[in-house]
């Protein structure tokens, strides 16, 4: 290696620089003291820390759902000063360059935790996935504080469709959810993605592991049952135009609306009744009418002041951005499953409420803490450290994970323009048929639904030969590969431009050693040895899996 | 020379192999392409140990269908019909009553995962889930199991048609289930260029995938070397014709049915006739929680009626029943008691499976339930037991123990009893 690629090197590798330290937010402070106690009681080492190449794919892909392009990379890395991270994560989330992508990635993952990836797309439903995202982009760009985003989101009355009278998207997370089975999914879905609490098993008995009773679920239900879905429909026509939440007057199972109750069935066959009822005890008023008083809106109240709606949020952000939560899985903070690190959850909960919310900034403490900074390493200090196998995680390494389906889109379409052209929504449908592809359904009224786009071959075939990839390599007039083969000083410039931008780093000496072979078998065509060699990168491992 | 780099092109695939594992050891290693022998079709058939999985997502409502209580409070309007084994069926499943020789109905289950979720994977890996550790499925172990007896096998050992069926946990992502529609339709297998540009593209993957396995240390990386192998194997391969299920005579097509659930049933003779090891073939909509009979009448049961029957008598006369054992079965039963929206709910305590093929008993009827159907009355069965009877019916040892990734000693099947019912 020539010395000057070796200075590059060294710069790259370079942990930050050792001037003076940067300033820190004190929940960073707690965050490092707290899971630094427990590599103590374990007696273990953690990993060195990441590279800034490397650690800057990593924020790019957590934050904005995409990595980095060269240009930003290479910004990145020449910059120096001891706050370098700390600036990055701030235009990140602040520089009105980066808002659209910000709000896109969250409004992706908040879609998904929603309605799931199947909702929306078959047209009997009645939830509409554009309204949802449309709502969920709002929110996020506008760093909406999250107990408001909540409240919204349970409490919300209106249309499901961006254009239609009284449009308001957050109803798309209940529409398809309290008509049938009395609501049992709208209970269920609200409980278990806002209170961790997971409660679907009690609907028909008490849970033997599970502290909470058919009762309570009956209870937690009844906050529901003055809520209705409307179909509406296309002019004269029996398609289905949009649909509409409404509260009505509840007139109860007993049809008496000044006591409205439910019945619910032990599994001796007894029925028993239930009225709204709060998880922590808290009753409201037993009318059904709406006048009266309106229940989901008495829900929402309740659920804000619940200590659980802090714990859970901190838990799944804390697992989005470090590949495991405090408890696995993310979304049961029940009794029987107690947390990892039970003390940090509690603190980040209670900083995260004196917030007041702001996710922005709960984003910040997380990518600046000292185990996001850490590199993918298993090593022989930290070797118990592989919560893969079962153990409970210690954050003492970066714990690799592939990348969502919708990062690897967002990521591939950024690198090399696949996306092609055409206006948002025909971007966005493009989008969306690319990624249907990878969802099946498990038959059942509670929709439930898994990814084939986990490692297995159906994935392999589409990054090996689907039409993504043949745009991503395709040598064209003004393609990535063409402007690849336009850059630098030498055919070694470019490779390594080639490597950085997919993979953050230069090619290794056998990896060059390949690129000439390569070269070679494409007769001296440096720009098909290119082509070659991206395929070889975007079908990788290391492309594939945040690290 | 034997190089990828100066492999003429135009070359068969065989070639294509040998010249690869005479490339640089690096690659040869972990790129191993199978020796290439290509059997005939007879030879594949030969003692070859499959299973089907028909399985029926939502829970369906067995007391309605296997099972059935005419007369009791919680009977339900259908009445039974004598079959050709020694049990009665649902009237509305007249094709299947003539196949039930071939069949056991397993009357005496009785688990504990009323839960959608919980309840397909206990069914699906003869374990309760625990967050610590992930379960192989049916398909993932008996692929696992069986694939010794077909090296020549260049297609996925472990194929679910139309569903999401259950993951290979921890035995490893190549054995993860390959989920196709039930047209048989692939997506995305052909690359449009040269065998020989195909190879030193995956040379040059190969580079970049050792060097970061050996940089990070982790698993993973090691489990996708061995998907990109199966991947690169069944792009090349001539056994995919199995999957062109488009050929079959229509007549054969309209016998099995011509909805998503028949031409997957279909699909899986196919396969099982090509050397597939474990099919699993889903058939959703049984979470009847409203108007339960209207909709088993009009719509469920015709349709299952239809395929099953045509499944098990295709199987049957081209003797290869003696050698694929088919399961039927979902997350768990309904309630006995029909509930105010005439429909039935989740239960588990009592309900049924059926079974058959393989070296198993057909035309039994094991274990009963009480006059309402609300209680098991002779020997309970879990999952776990019907898992190491499907196992035993196969041939499989269940003496034999997996080490899980932790180091954990797992028996196949979680250590439960054969149903001595169904073996001889």
């Amino acid at each position: 290696m020539t010395r000057l690629s070796l200075a590059l090197v060294a710069i790259m590798l370079s942990v930050p620089a050792m001037a003076a330290p940067p300033v820190l937010p004190a929940q960073v402070e707690v965050i490092d003291e707290l899971i630094a106690q427990g590599w103590t009681d374990f007696n273990i080492r953690p990993a060195p820390e990441a590279d800034d190449a490397s650690w800057c794919r990593r924020v790019f892909l957590d934050v904005i759902g995409r990595i980095p392009n060269h240009q930003e990379l290479k910004e990145f890395v020449d910059e120096r000063g001891s706050d370098k991270r700390s600036k990055l994560i701030e235009k990140l989330l602040y520089d009105d360059r980066y808002t659209e992508e910000y709000a896109g990635h969250w409004s992706t993952v908040w879609t998904n935790l929603l309605i799931g990836r199947g909702g929306g797309n078959d047209r009997r439903e009645m939830t509409n996935r554009d309204g949802m995202q449309k709502y969920l982009r709002d929110a996020f760009a506008m760093n909406k504080p999250y107990n408001t985003m909540v409240y919204e989101l349970v409490t919300a009355t209106g249309a499901t469709k961006p254009g239609a009278e009284g449009f308001n998207g957050a109803v798309n997370f209940l529409v398809d959810k309290v008509n049938a089975d009395k609501g049992v999914l709208a209970a269920s879905s609200t409980s278990r993605i806002f209170l961790g609490q997971q409660v679907q098993c009690t609907q028909c008995h008490n849970h033997p592991f599970n502290q909470w009773k058919q009762q309570m679920f009956w209870e937690f239900n009844s906050f529901f049952r003055q809520t209705r879905s409307l179909r509406r429909f296309v002019d004269g026509a029996r398609d289905i135009d949009y649909a509409e939440l409404i509260n009505e007057d509840f007139a109860g199972e007993a049809n008496d609306a000044s006591d409205a109750l439910v019945f619910y069935e032990l599994r001796n066959g007894l029925t028993r009744v239930a009225y709204p009822v709060f998880t922590d005890g808290t009753a409201i008023e037993v009318s059904g009418y709406v006048s009266d008083v309106n229940r989901r809106n008495e829900l929402g109240r309740l659920m804000l002041e619940s200590e659980n709606l802090d714990k859970m949020i901190v838990n799944r952000m804390w697992g989005q951005f470090l590949g495991y939560g405090f408890t696995k899985p993310v979304d049961d903070l029940g009794p029987h499953n107690p947390p990892s690190q039970p003390e940090l959850l509690e603190r980040l909960g209670k900083e995260f409420r004196q917030s007041s919310y702001d996710l922005k900034q709960l984003i910040t403490w997380i990518t600046l803490s000292k185990p996001y900074q850490l590199s993918p390493v298993l090593g022989s200090s930290n070797s118990i450290d592989d919560p893969s196998i079962g153990e409970t995680p210690k954050f003492s390494r970066f714990y690799l994970r592939q990348m969502t389906a919708e990062q690897l889109y967002q990521s591939m379409v950024t690198a090399t323009d696949a996306a092609g052209t055409g206006s948002y929504e025909e971007q966005e449908q493009q989008r969306r048929r690319w990624l249907n592809q990878f969802v099946v359904t498990f038959g059942t009224d509670e929709g439930d639904e898994a990814t084939t786009f986990n490692g297995s071959i159906p994935q392999a075939l589409m990054l090996f030969n689907g039409e993504l990839s043949k745009k991503a390599t395709s040598t064209g007039k003004g393609s990535f590969i063409d402007r690849i083969a336009a850059s630098g000083r030498s055919p070694r410039d470019r490779l390594t431009n080639l490597f950085m931008s997919g993979l953050a780093r230069r090619p290794t000496r056998k990896e060059a050693t390949v690129a000439n072979q390569l070269l070679v078998a494409r007769e001296g065509n440096e720009k098909e040895m290119l082509q070659d060699m991206w395929w070889a990168i975007i079908n990788s491992n290391e492309f594939i899996m945040q690290h | 020379m034997n190089s990828p780099w100066q492999t003429p092109n135009g070359m068969t695939r065989r070639h294509f192999m040998q010249h690869l594992a005479g490339s640089s050891a690096a690659a040869a290693a972990s790129v191993t392409m199978g020796n290439a022998i290509y059997a005939n079709a007879d030879e594949l058939k030969k003692n070859h140990k499959s299973a089907i999985l028909l399985w029926m997502g939502g829970g369906p409502a067995t007391i309605d269908i296997w099972d059935l209580k005419p007369g009791a409070p919680t009977g339900g309007p259908f009445r039974p019909i004598s079959t050709t084994g020694d049990l009665q069926i649902c009237e509305h499943m007249p094709l299947m009553a003539q196949q039930m020789h071939n069949m056991s109905i397993v009357r005496s289950m009785s688990t504990r995962e009323a839960d959608h979720n919980r309840g397909r994977y206990y069914m699906h890996t003869g374990y309760v889930p625990n967050p610590n550790i992930e379960h192989p499925s049916y398909g993932s172990v008996i692929a696992h199991e069986t694939i010794q007896q077909r090296p020549e096998l260049e297609i996925p050992p472990f194929v679910s048609v139309g569903g999401a069926s259950s993951g290979p946990g921890f035995l490893g992502m190549s054995w993860a289930p390959f989920n196709v529609s039930s047209n048989g339709r692939i997506r995305n297998l052909e690359m449009g260029i040269e065998d020989r540009r195909l190879l030193q593209r995956m040379v040059a993957l190969q580079e970049i995938e050792t060097g970061f396995a050996s940089r990070t240390r982790d698993l993973p990386a090691s489990e996708h070397a061995k998907v990109l192998k199966k991947t690169f194997d069944l792009m090349t391969s001539d056994q995919m014709d199995a999957f062109r299920v488009e050929k079959e005579p229509e007549e054969v097509k309209e016998r099995y049915g011509t909805d998503n659930f028949g031409q997957g049933c279909l699909l899986a003779r196919r396969l099982v006739e090509s050397g597939v090891p474990f099919v699993e073939v889903d058939l959703g909509g049984w979470d009847n929680h409203n108007n339960i009979h209207a909709t088993l009448k009009d719509t469920k049961l015709p349709q299952l009626d239809r395929a099953m029957s045509a499944l098990v008598e295709d199987l049957e006369q081209r003797e290869l029943l003696k050698d694929t054992v088919v399961i039927w079965m979902g997350e768990f039963g309904r309630t006995p008691r029909i509930n105010q929206g005439a429909g039935r709910d989740h239960f588990a305590r009592a309900w049924s499976c059926v079974v058959g093929g393989g070296d198993l008993n057909g035309g039994v009827a094991v274990g009963q339930t009480n006059s309402e159907g609300t209680a098991v009355e002779t020997q309970p069965y879990s999952s776990e037991d019907l898992m190491t009877t499907v196992c035993r019916g196969l041939g499989i040892s269940t003496e034999k123990t997996f080490t899980s990734k932790n180091g954990r000693p797992m028996k196949i099947a979680g250590g439960g009893k054969v149903i001595s019912e169904l073996v001889s």
